[in-house]
């Protein structure tokens, strides 16, 4: 494996983790509003409360770490995208200030405000659609090149099938994730009527999520042909995905083995993931950028390939302290304080 | 010219980011240490008191950590969307200390979560502690890290640049700058002594305001003692960043001294204003001193601005700066160590309204200064956004709508700030400390 591809896997990974990770926070959020506003927040509130504050500082840097890594390993990728992502950046910025903050003025500040659960919910929804702009720009076809400068196409963004479709997608895929997760967790906590509020949500979201996943395929096929042959390359991947899909909603369907629809979703979504990402391979720009050409130097990778593994070292005992305190700890679950 | 010109609206808007940023970043890397000490002394002095001053530190840090996490996020994803062109070329040779700020951030992270939802659920308050050095460690770190990136700015190397392309990349030596043991002490040492004296603020707001009690009295001389130190350290450092500039940044010195002519036996100046013609006016003249600064020689050679091309200094305005921050750093030394002398032989006046409004008043000053330092250490570098190598127009942004972007950031840290104080008034006025404690009497851990 070269440097160029392990770099561009652990970034993809970290990625998929945010992804996961933020979709199930940012679901939360949204369902926590939804709820305040159908005035069922006294059957749910609880336990998206008791799931998020522990983690949602985690969720951020995720984030964080997706952005410092590509920076590290394709310093071109700064040029690119740091030029063409001013605003659709910035405004996910924005959002995500108001909502890490937020969430923080509320859970320690002033408990049940109306407004901020909506804002909350509201920009949770906002962040992935304003993101999910990156992978459609990566497609090609919205950037030109002007004076030596590369230049964000609006009105062709604006107007394409394709970007309104990855926008849906992410809103759906973050409704779907967030549902199917907090099924599990409430059923966790013992609290049925949660559960099967958070059941009912996972099955709603789950069709409009193949429906709208099989239309970007589709929509490939005519912006980026070169893109869509080589997913057709790797059927296998995205139908081995629809196969964990189906497996997932029966589950979820038949009330049974809630953990292991948590297990087969991520597994889809990791597969399809890694599919759209292999079959993008080599571009990160395209056509402009590839992983090839956007590499940093030799010592710069192996530095960071270090400092990658050794962070690692570190952090998955912590995490792992983290999830047995918190989400396998049978009493927080609960909600009981026990002295130990 | 914020909305038309690139340049100067990236470098309005990162200002605007980076100062409202450094003030929750400052309490982001002070608070934890002072939780841990107020944590450890109650453990060893079996004192419900600390116990309960690392937990009330801890409630109120949560609100500034949320703010400051997501103005970190800001500045981070904003170093690309503003400079795009610096950082390419970062990217290639200093990402790594990036790179380990956020695993140190990661790290942090982690264990608050952990600190703050296990409060009441160990019965051991050792273990509690122990939750605090990851917590304190993970701040120190990443802003030594975030530090070294700056550091590299003023003093570039580790690498060559031969027809316009960077190699012999060496990020190790990037890392290790000449720049990096003084910036990285500092910003260390005066973010501990910041918090230290916003705490002692604290303390004295509510001593004045009538609360007797022998709570706020504990977290005042511990603030103090402990603002003292890191005042002190952070002089003595100041001393070391000042001879590291006088080598390595002879123009930024320059700039802050307001010292033209290249002379023997520098004189330093405090205070004054510069008219339309360069003439100082007013100042108070220290003779000998700015070479002993420079070089801890009264007669050592002081290189002027005169010597560098006019389009290479930096703004004289800086000299307010300096002035600003070392004034406020020498107040707050006499002043706190006045108040421990005071409390050791038992002067009456420490113990006075008017002292302890003036230790309220040490509060925001320190955090004036910790602003002041930032604009001198950056404004000093005009025009380079890297010393020497590449010039703040070079990397900037070819986008247009940064002025507008900029309303929008505005409007957001204005929401944040007003949100930040609202929500810290809240929580400590409806639960003062007799109330808390009248609370923990049932005995839950004593």
């Amino acid at each position: 494996m070269t440097l160029e591809i392990l770099g561009i896997t652990v970034l993809w990974t970290f990625l998929f983790g945010y992804i996961i990770i933020g979709s199930i926070d940012y679901g939360a959020g949204f369902f926590n509003a939804y709820s305040i506003i159908t005035r069922k927040d006294h059957i749910l509130s609880n336990v998206i409360q008791r799931y998020l504050s522990p983690v949602w500082e985690v969720t951020n840097v995720f984030f964080v770490f997706f952005f410092v890594g590509i920076v590290g390993f394709f310093p071109d990728t700064a040029y690119y995208f740091g030029t063409i992502f001013l605003i659709p950046g910035s405004i996910a910025l924005i959002l995500l200030a108001i909502r890490g903050s937020y969430y923080a003025f509320e859970t320690y500040g002033s408990k049940g405000h109306k407004g901020y659960a909506f804002m909350y919910g509201l920009s949770g929804l906002l962040i992935p659609a304003s993101l999910s702009i990156v992978l459609t720009i990566s497609e090609g076809g919205f950037v030109f090149i002007e004076d030596g400068n590369p230049v964000l196409d609006y009105w062709a963004l604006f107007t394409s099938p394709l970007s309104w479709s990855i926008v849906i997608l992410s809103i759906v895929a973050v409704l779907y994730i967030s549902a199917v997760f907090l099924t599990w967790y409430a059923n966790k906590t013992g609290d049925v009527k949660a559960t099967n509020l958070m059941r009912r949500y996972a099955l709603i979201w789950a069709l409009p999520l193949i429906i709208t996943a099989s239309g970007i395929v589709y929509e490939l096929k005519f912006h980026n042909p070169e893109h869509y042959e080589r997913i057709i390359d790797l059927w296998w991947m995205f139908g081995l995905s629809f196969i964990l899909w189906i497996a997932a909603v029966w589950f979820i369907w038949k009330r049974k083995k809630y953990g292991t629809a948590v297990w087969l979703m991520f597994g889809q979504f990791a597969l399809a993931f890694y599919g759209f990402g292999i079959s993008h391979y080599p571009y990160l720009l395209y056509p402009y950028l590839t992983i090839y050409e956007g590499f940093t130097n030799q010592a710069m990778a192996i530095s960071l390939v270090i400092v990658f593994i050794l962070g690692f070292a570190l952090l998955i005992p912590s995490l792992y302290l983290l999830f047995k305190l918190f989400l396998f700890d049978k009493n927080y679950l609960k909600g009981r304080q026990k002295k130990e | 010219m914020l909305f038309e010109d690139p340049v100067i609206a990236s470098r309005f808007l990162t200002l605007l980011t980076l100062s409202f940023h450094i003030i929750y970043a400052t309490i982001g890397v002070g608070v934890p240490l002072m939780i841990m000490i107020a944590q450890w002394i109650g453990i060893r002095k079996n004192d419900e008191h600390y116990i309960l001053m690392a937990r009330r530190w801890a409630r109120g840090f949560v609100v500034t950590v949320a703010v400051g996490v997501v103005t970190g996020t800001v500045i981070g994803l904003q170093l690309s969307l503003l400079w795009p062109n610096f950082m390419e070329l970062a990217g290639q040779i200093i990402a790594l200390p990036l790179f380990m700020e956020v695993f140190a951030f990661f790290f942090e992270a982690i264990f608050l979560g952990i600190y703050l939802y296990t409060w009441d659920r160990f019965e051991d308050q050792r273990k509690h502690f122990f939750l605090l050095i990851p917590v304190a460690l993970g701040a120190g770190m990443s802003a030594f890290f975030i530090t070294v990136v700056n550091s590299f700015m003023n003093a570039p190397q580790g690498f060559d640049i031969i027809n316009g392309q960077l190699v012999n990349a060496n990020p190790i030596a990037a890392m290790l700058n000449p720049a990096m043991p003084t910036k990285v002490s500092h910003v260390l040492a005066t973010a501990y002594m910041t918090v230290a004296f916003m705490l002692a603020a604290i303390a004295a707001y509510h001593l004045i305001k009538g609360s007797n009690h022998v709570y706020h009295k504990k977290a005042l001389h511990l603030t103090m003692k402990v603002g003292l130190i890191f005042a002190i350290a952070a002089a003595i450092i100041g001393d070391f960043s000042g001879k590291f500039l006088a080598e390595y940044q002879p123009e930024k010195l320059a700039a802050a001294e307001w010292h033209f002519e290249t002379e023997e036996g520098a004189p330093l100046l405090m205070y004054g204003v510069l008219d339309e013609n360069n003439e100082v006016k007013g100042a108070i003249k220290i003779p000998f001193a700015l070479s002993i600064l420079a070089f801890s020689a009264p007669t050592a050679e002081v290189i002027g601005l005169n010597e560098f091309p006019v389009e290479e200094t930096p703004p004289l305005i800086v000299h307010y700066y300096f002035d600003l921050m070392i004034t406020i750093g020498v107040f707050m030394i006499v002043l706190s160590l006045v108040y421990w002398i005071g409390i050791k032989r038992g002067w009456a006046f420490v113990k006075a309204t008017w002292y302890r409004w003036l230790i309220v008043l040490g509060g925001p000053l320190s955090f004036l200064a910790i602003e002041a330092g930032w604009w001198l250490a950056e404004v000093g570098r005009q025009p380079w956004i890297l010393r020497g190598i590449m010039t703040v127009e070079e990397a900037a942004t070819s986008s247009d709508y940064v002025g507008f972007m900029s309303i929008l950031f505005i409007l957001l840290y204005i929401i944040l700030g007003i949100g930040t104080v609202v929500v810290l008034r809240r929580m400590f006025k409806n639960n003062p400390v007799e109330k808390e404690l009248k609370a923990s009497q049932g005995g839950d851990n004593a």
